[in-house]
């Protein structure tokens, strides 16, 4: 029987769950840095979106909002509110790139889950320059503000004295890893999410070519599609806060260097 | 299902690149076009988007606080249209309290005076009748008198005896007395 479907699965199912994230040029020719490609559409969509979300959705200015009004009301409320509690009132300067950041991410999170869409935030390329403005950003904030007191941060004066080099050294390491982290597992959940539904895809038209086995298969693998398709609108937008509150934590870091 | 999974690392293999997302030959057409992309957000954001509804916010808060405070106003005048009008319902009760007492006691006093005068009248007409009936009683004792003297006269005459007016009259005032 595994023989069977062996021989089977080579001439019929085919297991390509990377290539949705393909960069692909849309008017031919090679990739060059200013080709129109299909992270060029998917970007552009994402600012269509947002700029329909965020200026068509809340144009009314009712006192009572309209329900798309409410939808960009709560998603300003939200960030605002999230800015403020975690940075804390001086944090307030940097709500806008926060929201920008946020936005994004969920949008561009849930754009790649319609099918046949390329997913711009699975990408290592993308969530690192991402990452990296916040690391770069929250280090010169800090420095700028704090002048060397921002190197307090890693100064834990609440430890045992003893302790305190080691601890050091493991704030050192652990702020240089941020950027790593705060990149990796946006684009890792993004991307492995992706690749499961794509695999389950493929399994699903095995009814076609043994119909033994693919009617158990196949009804499975599309249970599968939906549970995970399910799980990945949920990560999608827990991932777009996660970067978002992750942001605001290292600022406070650079704005309030002593815990 | 291990050839399964034999079949699944083949097939990736075929594919090219295991991960597209290690190809650095697209790195910088998408982080270009990222940083296109982040740029034209952050403007529509801070410039557009972030200001009005902000503004629709605080408009809101605003209103809400007015209309807060409007209500507070509002309840406040409306304890006090109570209170003017509980004191007047209590002002308008011990009046009325008063009234009441003023009527009773003019009532009382009319009454009274009712009272002695038919008290007055009711003595006057006992006393009357007493009068009368002991005008009756004498005229009728006088009456009987009377007729036993004439009745004892004529007793006397017809036992053959000779009736002496005074005798008779001596004997028969004894016995009415007696």
């Amino acid at each position: 029987m595994a023989t069977e479907t062996h021989s089977e699965l080579e001439d019929g199912l085919v297991f390509h769950p990377m290539d949705q994230f393909q960069v692909i040029s849309l008017v031919g020719g090679d990739v060059e840095w200013f080709t129109i490609t299909n992270v060029t559409l998917m970007m552009a969509l994402t600012v269509i979106v947002i700029a329909f979300i965020m200026i068509f959705g809340a144009r009314g200015r009712a006192l009572v909002p309209s329900r798309s009004q409410s939808i960009a009301e709560l998603t300003y409320g939200f960030i605002y509110k999230m800015v403020e509690d975690v940075t804390g009132k001086d944090g307030v300067v940097f709500f806008p790139y926060v929201m920008t950041l946020f936005m994004f991410i969920l949008v561009a999170n849930f754009l790649g889950l319609i099918p046949m869409a390329f997913t711009t935030t699975s990408h290592i390329a993308v969530t690192a320059v991402m990452a990296m403005a916040v690391f770069l950003a929250v280090t010169i904030i800090g420095f700028v503000k704090n002048g060397f007191g921002f190197l307090g941060v890693f100064w834990i004066s609440s430890a045992p004295l003893i302790l305190r080099p080691i601890l050091a050294l493991i704030e050192v390491i652990s702020y240089f890893v941020r950027p790593v982290s705060h990149s990796i597992r946006l684009a890792g959940n993004m991307m492995a999410g992706h690749a499961v539904i794509k695999v389950f895809a493929a399994f699903a038209p095995l009814v076609l070519i043994s119909t033994g086995i693919g009617l158990v298969v196949t009804p499975l693998s599309i249970l599968a599609i939906t549970a995970i398709y399910a799980l990945e609108v949920l990560v999608a937008f827990i991932q777009a806060y996660v970067f978002a509150i992750l942001t605001c934590v290292y600022l406070r870091d650079a704005l309030h260097p002593h815990h | 299902m291990a050839t399964k999974t034999q079949e699944l690392s083949d097939a990736a293999a075929e594919a090219g690149p295991g991960m597209p997302q290690l190809d650095f030959s697209t790195f910088s057409n998408q982080i270009f076009w990222l940083v296109v992309t982040l740029v034209v957000i952050y403007f529509i954001l801070s410039r557009f988007a972030l200001p009005r509804i902000g503004g629709a916010l605080a408009e809101r808060a605003g209103t809400i606080t007015n209309d807060l405070a409007e209500a507070e106003d509002l309840k406040q005048r409306a304890l006090e249209a109570e209170q003017a009008y509980e004191k007047a319902l209590a002002e308008a009760r011990a009046e009325a309290q008063q009234i009441n007492i003023a009527m009773r006691a003019e009532i009382q006093a009319q009454l009274d005076i009712e009272l002695a005068k038919a008290d007055a009248e009711i003595s006057a007409r006992t006393a009357e009748a007493a009068t009368a009936l002991a005008e009756i009683r004498d005229s009728s004792v006088n009456s009987v008198k009377d007729v036993a003297k004439a009745t004892a006269k004529e007793i006397v005459a017809a036992m053959g005896g000779k009736a002496d007016v005074k005798t008779v009259t001596a004997a028969v005032t004894s016995r009415m007395k007696g």
